[in-house]
């Protein structure tokens, strides 16, 4: 894909924890282009650093050193509020365990970034029927988490994904708690939004055979290291 | 976010955690009641103390005197520095002067006389005072066997208790019944022969212009029979056993202990009183009144450093009140602090979330703030309901109490709206204190730890 443009651009990111004497290396110099429409599978072992990668690319967490471009803003010298306001508007994220809030019904929990991005109310019942009806679960707007199979939640953790129409999808082992039937639903459903909507996706897995028959291309994670990144197909 | 997001979400969540944010509610609840119990308790009392004390005339009252007079009633003596200031008459043209003052409400002249007094054969020799209308509220004349003056000219009399069983063995009987008292008019010098008689053989000689001393007859209708003194507050120094409306009083022109003096002055013309009362707007007007009235040239004396001393007593009461009160709400504040530290343990996932989602530091902050602040507001107002339900309480339980001693009735506990208001403001704001430390420590909270915790 010679002619994207390019989204996400991070330069030799390092993140470190310190633990008394010892430092680790979550993260370490990773460097790493993403263009627009990509769908990229980050693998590697358990302790890798794909979550923290993940997360310093979604704005959750900042890196120890190094830069993370997206759109020419580097996310590591953005104020906090500026990186919420990058999560709020840029990013939607899913989570292995789905994340949905308990009290609240399915479509309180949609709607939850369109408060926090303050959007008009008259547009809000739109637009968290429009992500419910896309992810297949609009007959259950009216129910908790609890009163939703494991699919259904992480179905529901989607379409409060994309209910802010973000850029880019981050997921961190979105199928890890599912099982092989429903992970697929949800890789399905990630391909064709990925598709239709033109979304940039970034999936953490441990998946490999996932992976490879969804995503464009696969990053590995050793120890903090990018090991290989290549393109599939 | 937006302000109504941000309550819809902190009311949805406090209704989540009903139990205990309503038991944390409950203690903001009864540590405003306890507050608002004690402090209208303290208002209460104050209102009641002072609504006697002013109705009894005692303290928005000032006594005037004339320099001139050998002595008023129990008068203190006139301080020296005064004396050298040019004395007064206390006539009609005082009156006049003095009522025209600001902040004077009435002024009305002691008329006070001994004379004899008779019913059914019998006459005693007792202390007569005319009452001014406004002695009709003072409150001394509540529980009274009969009724007040029908009007302020009535020519009616009211009996002090012990002077009304010299009369009758039954002193309520008397209601009803016609009394005769003796006096000596003081008239200007008239031209009938017989008064002039008389006078010549009363005085020496009469001049012309002079006054005469007659010997006069009054009937009354007795119309109520009172145990108290009422002449205590309102004539200044108690002590008489017979009352009159002072207008009756005044048009029976008894002869005055000073007529004589006048008379023997040589400057007979005009009448002059014994003391005159002024009432003032408030106990406070005091000071001013009475100085202004010095100015003028008059003696004057006043119960004012009474209530002066009586409002420290009363300061000193509402501070530790508010204390006690205080010291509740500290404790319902801790409890509110609890909750939400707690809650912050219990929503650390929640927390993760919503900043995942984009929410700022300040979103999380002030969805703690508005949650301690809506607890602050609903315990206001249930403690404000509930500390005038103890307060309404203790004033039934009172005049319970105060029924059983044939006394009436009295509002201990009294709750004013700024009372309430100030309440229910002082939980918000010691609640949205006592959230602080929680909400910005839910704030602070970093979003991958707090999604990474189970
Ligand atoms: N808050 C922290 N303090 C100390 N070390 C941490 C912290 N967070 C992560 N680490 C360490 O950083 C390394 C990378 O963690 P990370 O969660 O990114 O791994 P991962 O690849 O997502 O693993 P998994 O597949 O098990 O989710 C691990 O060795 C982990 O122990
Ligand atoms: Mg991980």
């Amino acid at each position: 894909m010679p002619t994207a443009p390019m989204l996400i651009q991070a330069e030799s990111v390092s993140r470190e924890y310190r633990l008394g004497e010892t430092v680790i290396r979550a993260v370490d110099a990773v460097s790493l282009r993403i263009e627009q429409g990509e769908f990229l599978a980050l693998l590697g072992s358990s302790g890798s650093g794909k979550s923290t990668l993940l997360s310093m690319m979604a704005g959750l967490d900042r890196p120890t050193s190094g830069a993370i471009r997206v759109r020419e803003r580097n996310l590591a010298e953005l104020e906090a509020d500026e990186l919420a306001r990058y999560r709020r508007e840029t990013v939607g994220m899913v989570f292995q365990s789905f994340n949905l809030l308990p009290r609240m019904t399915l479509e309180e929990n949609v709607e939850l970034p369109l408060r926090l991005a303050e959007v008009d109310r008259s547009d809000r019942q739109s637009r968290v029927g429009e992500a419910l009806e896309r992810v297949g679960l609009a007959a259950r707007r009216q129910h908790r988490p609890s009163e939703l199979s494991g699919g259904e939640q992480q179905r529901g953790a989607l379409a409060r994904a994309l209910v802010n129409r973000p850029a880019i999808l981050f997921a961190d082992e979105p199928t890890g708690n599912l099982d092989s039937a429903n992970g697929e639903q949800i890789l399905l459903l990630l391909k064709e939004i990925q598709d239709s909507l033109g979304m940039t996706i970034i999936m953490v897995t441990h998946e490999r055979p996932l992976a490879e028959r969804f995503a464009n291309r696969i990053a590995l994670l050793s120890d903090g290291r990018l090991v290989s990144d290549g393109a599939q197909r | 976010m937006r302000t109504r997001d941000l309550s819809e979400l902190a009311v949805r969540n406090l209704r989540e955690a009903v139990l205990r944010n309503s038991l944390t509610t409950l203690g903001v609840a009864v540590g405003v009641a306890s507050l608002v119990a004690m402090l209208s308790l303290g208002v209460g009392l104050q209102t009641l103390a002072s609504q006697r004390l002013t109705r009894s005339g005692l303290f928005d009252a000032v006594f005037v005197t004339s320099q001139r007079n050998f002595r008023g009633p129990r008068q203190p003596p006139p301080p020296d520095s005064a004396a050298k200031r040019e004395s007064r008459a206390l006539d009609d043209d005082a009156r006049q002067q003095l009522s025209k003052l600001s902040n004077v409400t009435e002024v009305y002249p002691q008329i006070r006389f001994v004379t004899d007094v008779r019913y059914a054969g019998k006459s005693e020799s007792t202390s007569v005072l005319g009452l001014p209308d406004s002695s009709r509220s003072s409150g001394a004349f509540e529980g009274m066997t009969g009724k007040y003056f029908s009007s302020p000219t009535a020519e009616e009399a009211i009996l002090q208790i012990e002077f009304a069983k010299l009369l009758a063995d039954q002193p309520s009987s008397l209601v009803g019944k016609d009394l005769t008292l003796r006096y000596a008019e003081r008239a200007a010098l008239s031209k009938d022969a017989d008064d002039e008689a008389l006078l010549d053989s009363m005085m020496g000689s009469g001049k012309p212009g002079g006054i005469s001393i007659v010997p006069r007859e009054k009937t009354l209708r007795i119309v109520g029979i009172t145990e108290s003194d009422p002449s205590a507050g309102i004539g200044g120094f108690g002590g008489a056993r017979v009352y009159l409306p002072l207008k009756t009083a005044e048009q029976l022109h008894v002869a005055q202990p000073d007529d004589v003096q006048a008379f023997l002055s040589g400057n007979p013309a005009k009448p002059s009183y014994m003391a005159m009362t002024v009432r003032v707007r408030s106990p406070k007007d005091v000071p001013q009144v009475e100085a202004t009235i010095k100015q003028l040239g008059f003696a004057t004396f006043s119960l004012l450093d009474a209530t002066k001393s009586l409002r420290v007593v009363f300061t000193v009461f509402d501070l530790f009140l508010g204390l006690f009160g205080s010291l509740a709400l500290t404790v319902a504040s801790l409890g509110i602090i609890n909750t939400l530290v707690m809650a912050i343990l219990e929503r650390r996932r929640e927390i993760g979330i919503l900043k995942a989602l984009g929410a700022t530091d300040r979103d999380v902050r002030s969805l703690f703030f508005a949650e301690a602040g809506a607890m602050g507001l609903f315990g206001g107002i249930f403690g404000v309901a509930l500390g005038w339900l103890i307060g309404s309480a203790l004033t039934w339980g009172t005049t319970i109490y105060l029924h059983r001693q044939n006394l009436p009735g009295v509002k201990i506990s009294y709750v004013p709206w700024w009372l309430a208001l100030s309440a229910i403001g002082f939980a918000i704001i010691v609640s949205l204190i006592a959230g602080l430390y929680p909400a910005s420590r839910a704030a602070r909270l970093n979003p991958v730890e707090a999604l990474r915790y189970e």
